[in-house]
């Protein structure tokens, strides 16, 4: 049934409900357009966008699309150990036989479910902390939750997860947790200081004389503008916390053998250099791509939350 | 017709800016409103005129708010506005609404016109066909409904300026301040806006703290207009009467210095000021009356006695010794 | 007086004459077309106003002219520059540099914004002053500093020796704005360009800047173009004032005659809603609001605000019409009138 909204005067004299949904709607397609206008500008961020997706269909369906799923896990295979790359093994195999295309994929499971799960864990926690002592700042809110920040901060960050790694018991989900407890004070401080400069924008004000509570400023006058370094910072993040994963998994105390992990395969493989250079080199490859995709991604993200304008 | 709206009495609101020694230390203050009284009536619009430093932002922040006075009060329809540390109360933020001076930062930019507007129906009036409201909003201050969809960014200037008096009126207050509302618009736009302000006023019976540092716009919009320099108010009269007959020389320097577009305007400018000096610092006041240093007829008697407001008939008063000697000199 | 950067140029021609000069911006959507076949010209000594509102092309114009538009997303697809008879948008690198040190100064709006904070006020005055010596006169430090030192003191500045040592967070925003004019008339140029110049000073020390910029330029008798939306200022600094409107020059004439006879619809809704000081209330002006450039209405591009359209200006865009007495205007209305 048309509700009708009588106005009480002149132009326009009547707009239904439905004509008020089709301007929402013609406005989110507008924006999205535009979004992807600022973002497709630069072609490298429609490449990065493209690898990442890539990387990421290939971890999901990791089992189908690679030729031996089986040498994913605890597989020996003597015969045909270290040999180069060819047509039926095509980034050749490791020092017992493994296919090291089929181990990449599956190492990049791990590596980009580290990434995401640490992002995940990280940066709501992070966010709100910066987000409040940004809002209060110069109280003891402010005060509790930024120094705490700093004491994160001052251990050496590498040190911390290692030490976290190790007094647990060395696994995936005990990485994730190390490089999270690093991670999330980058996050509070990068919120903090831009809470803080928009706390001072008079719609913050406006919003407050009139009466808004604390969580409809925090969440939906502040946030919105912080989002797009939020943004920008998580798509480069994955791809740090992946080369830290990789580092963990290096020293030894990421994932555990015969789990494929991109940072062991490299550790492993570094041993035949340069000889048998593919056991190493493949793997070092795949991390580059990931991280340079994200990193183009990054600056993608980045334009397409660009000060309105041209 | 005469009730009095709102009422300051010796409202001061001093900063503090830093600390100097390192045994005693010593607070710096700058006193930004520094004891002003001043009386607004239902339906009026007063015009608050100023330079930077005059405190004219302090004086609406404090109204609105944003500050709490260091001392003196400040009552609206009788009400003091600041009691006893607690929150101000929602009837309070209802009946006094703010339009801020710059448009860029006033309006959210992540958030469209519609969830602007929404947020203070939501606080103010519950429970209504809350899109019912919003058009209606919109209508009342000639945009089209189209623009319930558009973000801050889409529009000019003046429609941006235009959006927050909708948010302003939107919980149906008495009183609103303005804030400079053009002085970031275009001529023809400052005409369109003022022109709306105005009809609104009536529409709405509203009354207006109207703070600027434009003469030539005071002179056409307010019924009264009060003059601030370095924390103080330095004269108040009706606008007509007050063009014709400037009083303190600050006034008569402020209006000599308007560049004007028309013949008879500058008859109406003071020839016998001409703008000299900087503005102090307010750290740093002068003793005694703080235009001294910039007056053309600054006497020894003004770096020792700082004048007291003196009404001088028809609801024009002046604080300057030319037009008053206290006894005690 | 200091050497003409360009050689060979006849005095009774203009000094600087823009014609039909076109400025194009690439956006999302399609191309701005910014300014729209501008003409423009100035005669040596002459003090010229540019007033228009908000996104009417001035500053664009400006950039233009002292070639500073970032190509791309700029493009100027037709039109030229001439500055004493040369064109500036196909001059050389030193051609251009001999133009923006000597030829051309220019103050801005902000004059914050204009000084780098990190240089201390004499190595900013000095640096302007090196650079716009004609190389093989180089000159030497003392006399530089000399020039500084005079530089400031003829803007007013008291102890000129401790200022040129100071940062310009010391000094006020009138102060900073006084630098920046003896910085730019340091150079002794031959056109002064003034973009908004006081605006975002107080109207006390505006005036005070306006009065030293008109006593300064008439003593060294520099051309100047005033760049401002302020009519006012305008009407008591200028000779003769361009009113421009979307990108476009709407009107042209010596300042009283067009403040005493405006003739296009624009120019009189404009001086129309300035307040008055004495009083008499505000008029509302013109209805609508600065077309978009992306999609420019047909033929006048004030035709749909313009309270007295005609046919005609929907679909042809009118020419400037000689009125008499320097007085040329782009209106339809007065095609009859036109001498």
């Amino acid at each position: 049934m048309a509700e009708q909204v009588n106005l009480s005067r002149g132009f326009a004299a009547t707009i239904t409900p439905q004509q008020i949904a089709q301007l929402e709607r013609a406005s989110r397609r507008e924006n999205l357009g535009r979004s992807w206008y600022k973002f497709s500008r630069n072609i490298l961020s429609v490449v990065g966008a493209l690898t990442v997706l890539a990387l990421v269909l290939l971890a999901v369906f990791a089992p189908y699309v690679t030729p031996y799923p089986k040498h994913a896990g605890a597989f020996v295979n003597f015969a045909h150990a270290k040999e180069p790359p060819s047509s039926q093994y095509i980034f050749g195999t490791d020092q017992i036989g493994r296919d090291i295309f089929t181990r990449i994929i599956f190492g990049l499971r791990s590596s980009l479910l580290m990434g995401v799960m640490v992002l995940v864990l990280v940066v709501p926690v992070g966010v709100l902390l910066g987000l409040v002592a940004g809002y209060f700042q110069g109280t003891w809110i402010d005060a509790l939750i930024m120094r705490t920040t700093d004491i994160f901060l001052a251990v050496p960050p590498l040190i911390l997860a290692l030490a976290v790694a190790s007094v647990l018991e060395p696994n995936l989900w005990n990485g994730m947790l190390a490089v999270s407890l690093m991670w999330w004070p980058w996050y509070t401080r990068l919120v903090y200081g831009l809470a803080s400069a928009t706390r001072n924008e008079f719609f913050v004000s406006a919003a407050e004389v009139t009466g808004a509570s604390t969580a409809h400023i925090l969440f939906r006058e502040i946030l919105p503008n912080t989002i797009s370094p939020i943004f920008t910072k998580m798509s480069l993040d994955v791809a740090w916390v992946i080369i830290i994963g990789s580092m963990l998994s290096f020293v030894g105390l990421g994932v555990q053998p015969p789990e494929p992990s991109l940072g062991t395969m490299v550790a492993d493989g570094a041993r035949y250099l340069p000889d048998q250079w593919w056991i190493a080199v493949f793997p070092a490859l795949a991390i580059v791509v990931v991280v340079l995709g994200f990193n183009l991604l990054g600056d993608g993200v980045r334009d397409m939350f660009a000060a309105e304008g041209v | 017709m005469t009730t009095e709206i709102l009422t300051a009495t010796a409202l001061k609101k001093y900063f503090v800016v830093g600390r100097t020694g390192w045994r005693d230390r010593q607070a710096v203050t700058v006193k930004a409103v520094d004891g002003i009284s001043f009386t607004m009536y239902e339906g009026e619009t007063l015009g608050l005129v100023g330079e930077s430093g005059s405190g004219k932002s302090t004086v609406a922040y404090t109204t609105i708010g944003m500050y709490r006075p260091t001392s003196g009060s400040l009552k609206f329809r009788g009400q003091e506005l600041f009691q006893n540390g607690g929150q101000r109360p929602m009837s309070l933020r209802k009946a006094i609404q703010i339009v801020f001076q710059d448009p860029g930062s006033s309006l959210n930019p992540r958030r469209n016109i519609k969830q602007i507007l929404e947020l203070p129906l939501q606080i103010h009036q519950p429970g209504k066909n809350r899109l019912e409201q919003i058009v209606h909003l919109l209508e009342v201050v000639d945009l089209p409904p189209e623009y319930m969809y558009k973000y801050p960014h889409m529009l000019s200037g003046g429609e941006k300026q235009i959006v927050a008096i909708a948010r302003a009126l939107a919980t149906n207050p008495s009183l609103i301040i303005l804030d400079e509302p053009t002085s970031a618009l275009d001529v023809s736009v400052q005409a369109k806006t003022i022109n709306l302000l105005l009809r609104l006023q009536k529409e709405f019976n509203l009354s207006y703290l109207f703070i600027t540092h434009d003469l030539s716009l005071m002179r056409n919009v307010a019924s009264r207009v009060a003059i601030m320099y370095l924390g103080k108010i330095c004269e108040v009269a009706e606008t007509a009467g007050f063009f014709q007959n400037p009083l303190h020389p600050y006034t008569q320097m402020l209006l000599s210095s308007i560049p004007v577009v028309s013949v008879e305007e500058e008859a109406l400018k003071p020839k016998k000021v001409l703008s000299t000096g900087e503005i102090p610092s307010p750290v740093n006041i002068p003793s005694g009356c703080s235009f001294r240093t910039r007056c053309p007829f600054a006497m020894d008697l003004c770096s020792k006695i700082d004048p007291v407001m003196v009404d001088t008939g028809k609801g024009h008063s002046v604080r300057c010794h030319l037009v008053s000697q206290p006894a005690a000199a | 007086m200091a050497g003409s950067p360009v050689t060979g140029f006849s005095p009774a021609a203009p000094l600087l004459d823009v014609k039909n000069l076109q400025v194009h911006f690439a956006v999302y959507g399609g191309r701005l077309r910014v300014l729209d076949g501008v003409n423009f010209s100035m005669r040596s000594g002459e003090r010229v106003g540019l007033v228009g509102e908000t996104g009417c092309g001035k500053t664009t114009m400006m950039k233009a002219i002292l070639r500073v538009l970032p190509t791309p997303p700029a493009k100027i697809p037709a039109g030229e520059i001439l500055f004493k008879g040369r064109d500036i948008l196909k001059m050389r690198d030193h051609e251009l540099r001999a133009v923006r040190g000597r030829g051309i100064s220019m103050i801005f709006q902000d004059p914050t914004a204009a000084l780098n904070p990190v240089f201390s006020i004499g190595e900013q005055v000095e640096a302007v002053i090196r650079y716009s010596t004609s190389p093989g006169k180089a000159s030497s430090r003392e006399e530089t500093h000399q020039r500084a030192i005079t530089a400031l003191q003829e803007v007013a500045l008291a102890d000129p020796e401790r200022l040129l040592r100071s940062y310009p967070i010391q000094l006020s925003g009138g102060m900073r704005q006084r630098v920046c004019i003896g910085m730019a008339l340091s150079t002794r140029p031959e056109i002064l360009i003034a973009d908004e110049p006081g605006t975002s000073l107080d109207v006390t020390i505006q005036d005070q800047v306006l009065r030293l910029l008109r006593k300064l330029v008439e003593e060294k008798d520099t051309s100047v173009i005033l760049i401002t939306h302020t009519l006012g200022i305008v009407r008591e600094t200028t000779d003769r004032v361009y009113v421009m409107y979307a990108g476009n020059i709407v009107e042209s004439a010596p300042t009283a005659r067009l403040f005493s006879q405006p003739l296009h619809p624009y120019t009189q809704g404009l001086i129309s809603t300035v307040p008055r000081l004495t009083g008499g209330g505000i008029v509302s002006g013109i209805p609508g609001r600065i077309p978009d450039y992306l999609n420019p209405p047909s033929g006048c591009r004030f035709h749909p605000r313009c309270s007295q359209m005609m046919e005609i200006c929907r679909t042809t865009k009118p020419p400037a019409f000689k009125m008499g007495d320097g007085h040329e205007v782009a209106c339809f209305l007065y095609k009859d009138e036109a001498k």
